[in-house]
């Protein structure tokens, strides 16, 4: 692989651009892999890297049934933050985040990371309470944080409305090295530095079943026919269900659409990422200049990418009240995701009851954040049976009532 | 937008005057059964990406619960039917598998 440099952007520039080299491979799948991640998406690209940088195996496919990052990868909107509550949350999410500062020299890639800061607003009482909490919490657990006043809210976000008559800000829980990252960049700087060491990227490639023998898995059936291995990495998101009804199992899990908005891009206006969760709304500028919006989950069990309008509508009218700009904007584009809930809001990283089959799914809302740490510590749960970041993420804690609670300290944006 | 008849009242109601209540036909295990049964009542979920069977409330309607059988995978609505069901009536069932050969009822949890 030809790394990528201020050089040989010069070099390329001399010769018409004719040396760059395709970022990954698309080869066909062998017969037999050690490890086989089944979805290439930020997740999955993460734990094959981290598998082959941390623990030396590289002899991996990684099968996709659409394309390389097409699914909530490419659907997020992109915020990067570790301020959570409970103490395996803080740990697997700060991890994410410290890793993504240095990611781009990592894997030769620019992903953008933009520790731009960011605010989550306290629009209630009972909000500002949990924030004060929270950044208590992330005090002992070591992430930055601090609770801000509204005053110090206007300062960074000149164009906020504090006084609305419904929703007030009385604070707001900020996190300075929290941020943003181009998605689309970090699948592809992971899948061209899997390519790089020997990784089987495969696109176009359905996994339709799981060949188990004795309740060890062996391998998956696949559009593109039988692949066999050791182990199997199942990293697919929404439809992880999908993927545990093939192996034989169910999963404490249910897939809804969550949906996101960009407006016509308008010059720098705001240069951190608020997030309102009274109001499921949470807002970013791009490099473009587009504000990026995001919105809520729809109560409804939905595999299309298609959300009900009326939550779009909700966000928009809240971010009206916030900010009053925004009424004045034209929106570009709507789309959705499907996200895997669990009950405690909290994922799952975890062995499976087929014997060499791990699963890492019920990111909900909150996947973008976690792809480096995910990977991390997935690709150590693959390799060892154990990771210190994995363990209290296992199936195991909603059989024994162990629940890592975020729903009620993360609110509902994640 | 979503649409759902109202079993009830027999309006046809827009997903803004429902609330959505997850899965249906869950086996409610309580006290004496095992901890398996009672941790798939609590959390184990079917999740199917085709034909599922749901609980909604029409909330800004008429209050009450009610049944609904969609596909969340093309969101089409099958059909609604009553709260006092603990399966749905045959006729329902039927015509989801003209619609979805191959498919048919089973128990869940």
């Amino acid at each position: 692989m030809k790394r990528y440099s201020a050089f040989a952007v010069a070099r390329e520039a001399l010769r018409n651009h004719i040396g760059w080299e395709r970022a990954w491979r698309s080869p066909e799948p062998k017969r037999h892999y050690d490890v086989i991640i089944v979805g290439a998406g930020g997740h999955g690209l993460a734990t094959a890297y981290y598998l082959g940088k941390n623990f030396g195996i590289t002899n991996v496919a990684i099968l996709e049934k659409g394309w390389l990052g097409g699914g909530n990868t490419g659907r997020n909107t992109t915020i990067i933050r570790s301020n959570y509550l409970q103490d395996p949350s803080a740990a697997i999410y700060e991890k994410s985040r410290s890793l993504y500062e240095t990611l781009s020299q990592d894997l030769n890639y620019n992903v953008m990371f933009s520790p731009r800061g960011v605010i989550m607003l306290a629009q209630t009482q009972h909000e500002v309470r949990g924030y004060q909490r929270t950044a208590h919490a992330n005090a002992l657990q070591g992430v930055t944080t601090q609770f801000i006043s509204p005053s110090r809210v206007k300062e960074l976000v000149p164009i906020i409305n504090l006084s609305g008559p419904r929703y007030p800000v009385l604070g707001g829980l900020w996190q300075e090295r929290g941020g943003t990252a181009r998605h689309d960049a970090v699948a592809w700087g992971y899948a061209r530095a899997c390519s790089d060491m020997g990784m089987d990227i495969i696109q176009k490639c359905e996994v339709t079943g799981v060949r188990t023998e004795g309740g060890k898995v062996i391998g998956v059936e696949t559009s593109k026919g039988p692949i066999n291995c050791q182990k199997l990495g199942v990293v697919v998101a929404g439809h992880s269900g999908v993927l545990a009804d093939m192996a034989g199992f169910r999963l404490p899990i249910e897939s809804v659409a969550l949906q996101a908005l960009v407006s016509e891009p308008i010059k720098p206006c705001m240069d951190v990422v608020v997030m309102a969760n009274t109001v499921h709304g949470y807002m970013s500028q791009s490099d473009k200049g587009e504000m990026v919006i995001g919105g809520g989950t729809d109560g409804s069990n939905n595999y299309t990418q298609r959300g009900s309008f009326h939550h779009i509508e909700e966000t928009v009218r809240a971010l009206i009240e916030t900010f009053p700009m925004v009424s004045r904007l034209k929106m570009l584009r709507q789309w959705g995701g499907i996200v895997d809930i669990t009950g405690d809001r909290s994922p799952i990283l975890s062995k499976t009851p087929v014997e060499g089959m791990f699963i890492n799914c019920g990111w909900g809302t909150g996947g973008f954040k976690s792809i480096p740490g995910s990977g991390w510590g997935m690709a150590e749960l693959i390799a060892k049976g154990h990771s210190p970041l994995t363990d209290a993420f296992g199936l195991e804690r909603f059989h024994e009532g162990r629940f890592i609670d975020e729903s009620v300290a993360a609110g509902v944006a994640h | 937008m979503l649409t759902l008849q109202c079993p009830y009242c027999g309006v046809q109601a827009d997903e803004t005057e429902l609330s959505a209540g997850g899965e249906a036909h869950l086996t409610r295990h309580g006290p004496g059964s095992t901890e398996d049964e009672f941790h798939d009542y609590l959390f184990t979920r079917e999740n199917p990406r085709g034909v599922h069977f749901e609980r909604w409330r029409h909330t800004y309607g008429c209050g009450k619960w009610f049944h609904a059988a969609r596909d969340t995978q093309t969101l089409e609505v099958f059909g609604t039917y009553k709260a006092q069901c603990t399966e749905p009536p045959k006729e329902l069932r039927d015509a989801i598998t003209a619609k979805r050969p191959g498919w048919t009822w089973r128990e869940f949890s």
